[in-house]
């Protein structure tokens, strides 16, 4: 247990965002040389404090202290000459740039372009992080990516590194090899702020931690020696209990309701993942999980079988039976289909639209009391909004207010109902609890298992290892564009999907 | 002088303020701003450029007060769509309708005066030399200027630091927001680069290429400027072969009709526009694409949060 | 001082309203400080430009004459606009338009009838399409900016015009002047009352049946989600590429619409100078009027106003001509920094926040 110095103290920071104060008087303390976990669920403060920390926002209330003397942090850059460097969840990447001009864009000015190259090179080898300076980031894989940001703070020599949700994009395997360089680089004395909602890492590489929720710190329990359960208790505030609904039941017997025969696609786009050979069956009453990290044929898939990008072959894919490779998704949602999407905004609603007209987007083709004769009768749609709403506990402003005055979570449910709420025969969903706090989580998730005992076939296309254990009956893992065969979720194992993931097998 | 260098000094000027015009919206676009105002910003410079040299006597100060007219314009724009998130398309179309507008009202003091010219540089015996000799050293000096330009915007965009955060900015303004660069700072700076050398055109055409003012004298060559950015994709000596490239079209109506080709001088005039459109389509085809460097967040507004 | 934005939660319905207003109450205050800065006294030249007109019949006519094709071409671009589709030419559809419809009466001038005045109008609006399909099919094949593409376009009717009326077209007993033969009696759109001809009937029913598209549709409500989110709209099911082409082509019918109605009901003939840049100011027409068909209506009446006020002012105060389209340009510039409104809070604070601040209370 290292015992550095005071490094950086935090207290009483406030944040407000209109009504909701994101933080709430939080006093934070990191000593040198220590792997320090903020610890939350989805929404709990914890982007929001680091983003102070590091000067991308700034506080309502509160001082920052660093090396024990107040210190106002008015931007980044400030943030960076102090020696606090930051590796974002969501990279702060530019796609465009090559390696070196990412990395060139965040040291101080006046340091010389010349050199760098040679000196990226020497400091990602020294921590087993190889780049390839003149590469172009557009095309480059997550793993590598993070490598840049990882490479791009450690060239200003941070005495303080903050990593948001680093693991979230990685297999386990790559996730262990960061861990590696943490272990290092607090050995060397540097302070990391790791923030996370995953446990087990959190027990296996922090020395502290501080939990948030709701935006307080609710307590700083002793990572190494608190159980799981006692970590999941401080985030959520309640023993946590999953969907429930997988454990004990037979595996599904019904009939196959989703086929995928040997799928086959190119990239749409210069940078996206081709699809190669893709079989899939799901049947009746069971959820089948698709395990992978970002950015291996997800969004590629979930556009083949919503029938936004179709495939040549109409046999390549079967909704009940019926051939539908080359339909769009009006035809595929007649055939008694429904979709959900990973992104809420501008992909499942349009952001600047009412819920009503949202409920019309994706029922006009099967309600046909929505649009008759081309005519759209937008009281029916407000009632059909209404009732989404209300089925689907979704809080909302009063009235038929536009989708992006919904929080995330609510927006999720209000979408999640609006295609449960048909009965789908079919459902594909990609990454149903993205960025939802933790009690819609557990709603929509129970929601998808009550469709699946229903009758209907479900897809869940998820980067969440988690998620997926917890519901699927089984479970297939896509890696480059390529899916395995799908297994009983009880008969494989965290690392054989891992295994997977990292495109071995 | 000769026909062949006569044909080369005629398509020289006729490239050259499309060249500075286009130089300066690819800045500006670098930086991930789609000002549609060129051609307003040239008129407005065009009829400024003018009348400074007719007040001052002066045709270089004529020019130094064409790219004060562009860069107030351009600063209309830029204080519209960076501070207060206009609509980028929108606000560059009203620039261009303000800028005939203004420049009508302006030069109407200027209809008919014979202008001053910018003289060009007779260097003795260099200038003498045969064929190269007017066409590399007897051109007026904003030709050079243009040249110069090409070369320092090139050198800016990609050898220094500066130019490095202005394409960070066009390329993710939200992480470069994040690594602390002034998104709205830099971008302002860009649409003020770009207000100027539109003024600058604007100032080569009624100093230099016909130096008088007449209405409308830009005569949609704004838009071919931001058809040659496209065309160039986002490079600055692709945008130099452009310019010249579309410069011959432009002067190939005259010499078509001073040889005699029998078609009317309306489809003659029409060429150039068409073969703007005809670049467009070839150029905008996805395998293009696949390579360009457009900038991702063109166009885009940015609002930061704090 | 500095201005922060704070995105409102949702659009402001009141400023919906009052952003157009404030627009206009900003344009007169230009218009106070630039009548006084050229040396006129500013509330003598305001009422002349923006009231004297509004008391006499001939010019309330006059602009009821110039609002119509404004509000023709003005709600059609609000319906390309609203689907994100940025058609900048209709100036160019409008010359086509004419153009084509003026095939019938310049080439075949013995052919009479009832049926020749409609035949005049499908042609004028077939042409404006047929402009108006060029930039939409080389954006939905070929991904070229339609922006750029449909704006050269006016430069190459306006010279096919120039063409027409100076050559083939050119009107045998005219003396030599470029223009055409004039129109005859059957394809001359009938007059209402005074100079007011039926086209502005045409105008009022596009507006409504747009209205009702765009409102109360399915394919208008295609076109909204395709501009707001076009991602959407693929998810929805709908095809981007086909709106792309039905607005592009609604609006370019309607912009050669206005340009034949113009030529039939108001000039009588072709010649170079059809139109004082109203395809431009349609544009000023579709934002001022918030892309709301209605709205547009009344934007195209307060736009014609400034096309008369211009004529007034020049006429009894000696004012540039030009200054309608600087009012012009300045309405434009003032709508679109009024919209800020609608979707930001404005928030004015002195300096940088301070880290640390005492009791602030919630």
């Amino acid at each position: 247990m290292p015992d550095g110095n005071v490094l950086l103290e935090a207290r009483g920071i406030v944040k407000r965002f209109g009504g909701l104060a994101a933080n709430d008087r939080i006093d934070l303390t990191v000593h040198a040389g220590e792997i320090h976990a903020l610890l939350g669920e989805n929404g709990a403060g914890k982007s929001t404090l680091v983003k102070i920390l590091y000067g991308s926002l700034q506080p309502d209330e509160g001082t920052v202290s660093w090396q024990g003397r107040p210190a106002t942090v008015g931007n980044p850059a400030e943030a960076r000459a102090l020696g606090i460097g930051m590796v974002f969840q969501h990279f702060s990447l530019f796609e465009g740039l090559t390696v070196a001009e990412n990395i060139a864009l965040a040291l101080p000015p006046g340091s010389g372009r010349r050199g760098l190259d040679a000196e990226v090179r020497s400091v990602s080898e020294a921590y087993g992080l190889p780049l390839d300076p003149a590469a172009r980031v557009a095309g480059l894989p997550v793993g590598v990516r993070q490598r840049i940001e990882i490479v791009r703070c450690l060239l200003q020599r941070p005495r303080l590194l903050i990593m948001d949700e680093p693991t979230s994009v990685l297999t386990p395997q790559e996730a262990e090899r960061l861990f590696e360089t943490l272990r290092r680089l607090a050995g060397e004395g540097c302070a990391v702020l790791y923030i996370s909602h995953r446990l087990e890492e959190v027990r296996q590489l922090c020395h502290t931690a501080t939990v948030l929720r709701h935006g307080r710190v609710v307590g700083r329990p002793d990572p190494k020696t608190a159980t799981m359960a006692d970590l999941a208790r401080l985030m959520v505030g309640a023993d946590v209990e999953g969907a429930g609904s997988r454990d004990g039941q037979p595996a599904a017997t019904g009939p196959v309701r989703l086929a995928v025969r040997g799928l086959s696609q190119e990239a749409g786009t210069p940078f996206g993942v081709s699809l190669e050979d893709i079989s899939l069956e799901v049947r009746g009453g069971e959820i089948v999980g698709v395990a992978g990290v970002a950015g291996n044929g997800q969004d590629e898939l979930f556009a083949a079988l919503s029938g936004e990008a179709p495939a040549s072959d109409e046999a390549a894919i079967e909704i009940d039976g019926r051939p539908c490779g080359r339909a769009g998704p009006r035809r595929r949602r007649r055939l008694g289909a429904a979709f959900i999407p990973e992104e809420r905004m501008g992909h499942a609603a349009v952001p600047a639209m009412r819920l009503s007209e949202n409920a019309v987007l994706t029922r006009h083709g099967t309600d046909p009391e929505l649009a008759t004769g081309g005519l759209l009768h937008l009281s029916r749609a407000r009632g059909l909004a209404r009732r989404i709403v209300e089925r689907f506990d979704v809080r909302a402003p009063d009235g038929d207010p536009e989708a992006k005055a919904l929080s995330g979570g609510n927006l999720q449910k209000f979408v999640v109902g609006r295609e449960l709420d048909r009965q789908p025969g079919v459902l594909a969903v990609s990454q149903p609890t993205w960025g939802v706090d933790v009690g819609a989580a557990t709603e929509i998730r129970r929601a998808l298992a009550a469709l699946a005992r229903s009758g209907a076939a479900v897809l869940a296309i998820s980067q969440d290892l988690d998620e997926i254990l917890e519901i699927s009956d089984r479970v297939a893992v896509i890696s480059r564009g390529r899916l395995s065969p799908a297994v009983p979720a009880g008969e494989t194992t965290r690392e054989a999907i891992g295994l997977l993931m990292g495109g071995a097998g | 002088m000769t026909g062949f260098e006569a044909v080369i000094l005629t398509i020289v000027t006729a490239a050259t303020p499309l060249l500075i015009a286009a130089l300066g919206e690819l800045v500006t676009e670098r930086s991930g701003v789609l000002n549609l105002g060129v051609e307003g910003m040239m008129i407005v410079g065009a009829v400024t450029g003018f009348a400074g040299a007719q007040l001052t006597g002066s045709p270089l100060l004529g020019a130094v007060a064409a790219m004060a007219g562009g860069m107030a314009l351009a600063s209309l724009f830029g204080f519209l769509v960076l501070r207060l998130a206009a609509n980028q398309v929108a606000s560059g179309l009203a620039l261009t309708l303000l800028g005939l507008g203004l420049s009508g009202m302006i030069g109407e003091a200027f209809i008919g005066q014979p202008g001053l010219r910018l003289e060009r540089i007779d260097i003795p015996f260099l200038t003498d030399l045969p064929v190269v000799g007017t066409v590399l050293f007897g051109q007026d000096p904003l030709v050079y200027v243009s040249v110069a330009l090409a070369v320092c915007v090139s050198r800016f965009l990609f050898h220094t630091r500066a130019g490095l955060a202005l394409r960070a900015v066009g390329n993710n303004h939200a992480s470069a927001h994040m690594l602390g660069v002034h998104v709205i700072r830099t971008r302002f700076l860009a649409v003020l680069f770009g207000g100027a050398c539109s003024g600058l055109a604007g100032g080569y055409l009624s100093l230099a290429y016909t130096p008088q003012w007449v209405e409308g004298m830009t005569a949609g060559r704004g838009w071919i400027a931001l058809a040659l950015v496209v065309f160039a994709s986002w490079m600055p000596f692709r945008a130099a072969v452009g310019a010249y490239l579309f410069g011959g079209a432009l002067i190939l109506q005259f010499h078509a009709q001073a040889e005699g080709i029998p078609l009317p001088p309306q489809f003659l005039s029409a060429l150039p526009y068409i073969a703007t459109i005809a670049a467009l389509v070839i150029l905008s085809g996805d395998q293009w694409k696949a390579r360009n460097d457009s900038p991702a967040c063109l166009g885009q507004v940015f609002v930061p949060d704090r | 001082m500095r201005i922060e934005l704070r995105q409102r939660s949702e659009d402001s319905r009141l400023m919906v309203w009052l952003s157009p207003l404030l627009a206009l109450a900003l344009t007169l205050a230009f218009g106070t400080f630039l009548f006084a800065a050229l040396g006129y006294d500013p509330l003598r030249a305001l009422y002349v430009y923006f009231i004297k007109p509004l008391t006499e019949a001939w010019s309330l006519e006059e602009i009821v004459v110039k609002a119509t094709p404004l509000a023709l071409i003005g709600v059609g671009l609000a319906v390309v606009f609203r689907a994100n589709v940025w058609n900048i030419g209709a100036e160019g559809q409008y010359t086509v338009g004419a153009i084509c419809g003026s095939i019938l009466p310049v080439m075949l001038p013995d052919l009479q009838g009832p049926l020749l005045l409609p035949a005049v109008l499908v042609c004028g609006a077939l042409g404006g399409m047929a402009w108006a399909a060029i930039p939409a099919f080389f954006r939905v094949r070929f991904g070229a900016s339609e922006i750029l593409t449909s704006l050269m376009l006016v430069y190459v009717a306006q010279l096919l015009l120039d063409w027409l009326v100076r050559g083939p077209w050119r009107n045998p007993e005219g003396y030599n002047f470029p223009e055409s033969r004039l129109f005859e009696a059957d394809a001359v759109i009938p007059a209402l009352a005074g100079r007011m001809h039926f086209g502005t009937i045409f105008a009022l029913v596009a507006v409504a049946a747009l209205a009702i598209v765009l409102g109360r549709t399915l394919k208008g409500f295609q076109f909204r989600v395709i501009g707001a989110a076009p991602r959407a709209g693929a998810f929805a099911g709908f095809s981007e590429h086909r709106s792309i082409m039905t607005v592009l082509l609604i609006s370019g019918g309607l912009a050669g619409l206005a340009g034949i109605g113009e030529v039939s009901g108001t000039i009588g003939q072709l010649h170079p100078s059809i139109s004082p840049g109203y395809g431009f100011t349609a544009i000023i027409a579709a934002f001022l009027g918030r892309l709301n068909p209605v709205g547009v209506l009344f934007a195209s009446l307060l736009l014609a106003l400034t096309y008369i006020g211009g004529e007034a002012a020049q006429v009894s105060l000696g004012v540039s001509d030009k200054i309608a389209r600087v009012f012009q340009g300045a309405i434009l510039i003032f709508v679109l920094a009024c919209d800020v409104f609608i979707r930001y809070r404005l928030h004015f604070q002195a300096t940088r926040l301070p880290a640390t601040r005492a009791e602030d209370a919630p």
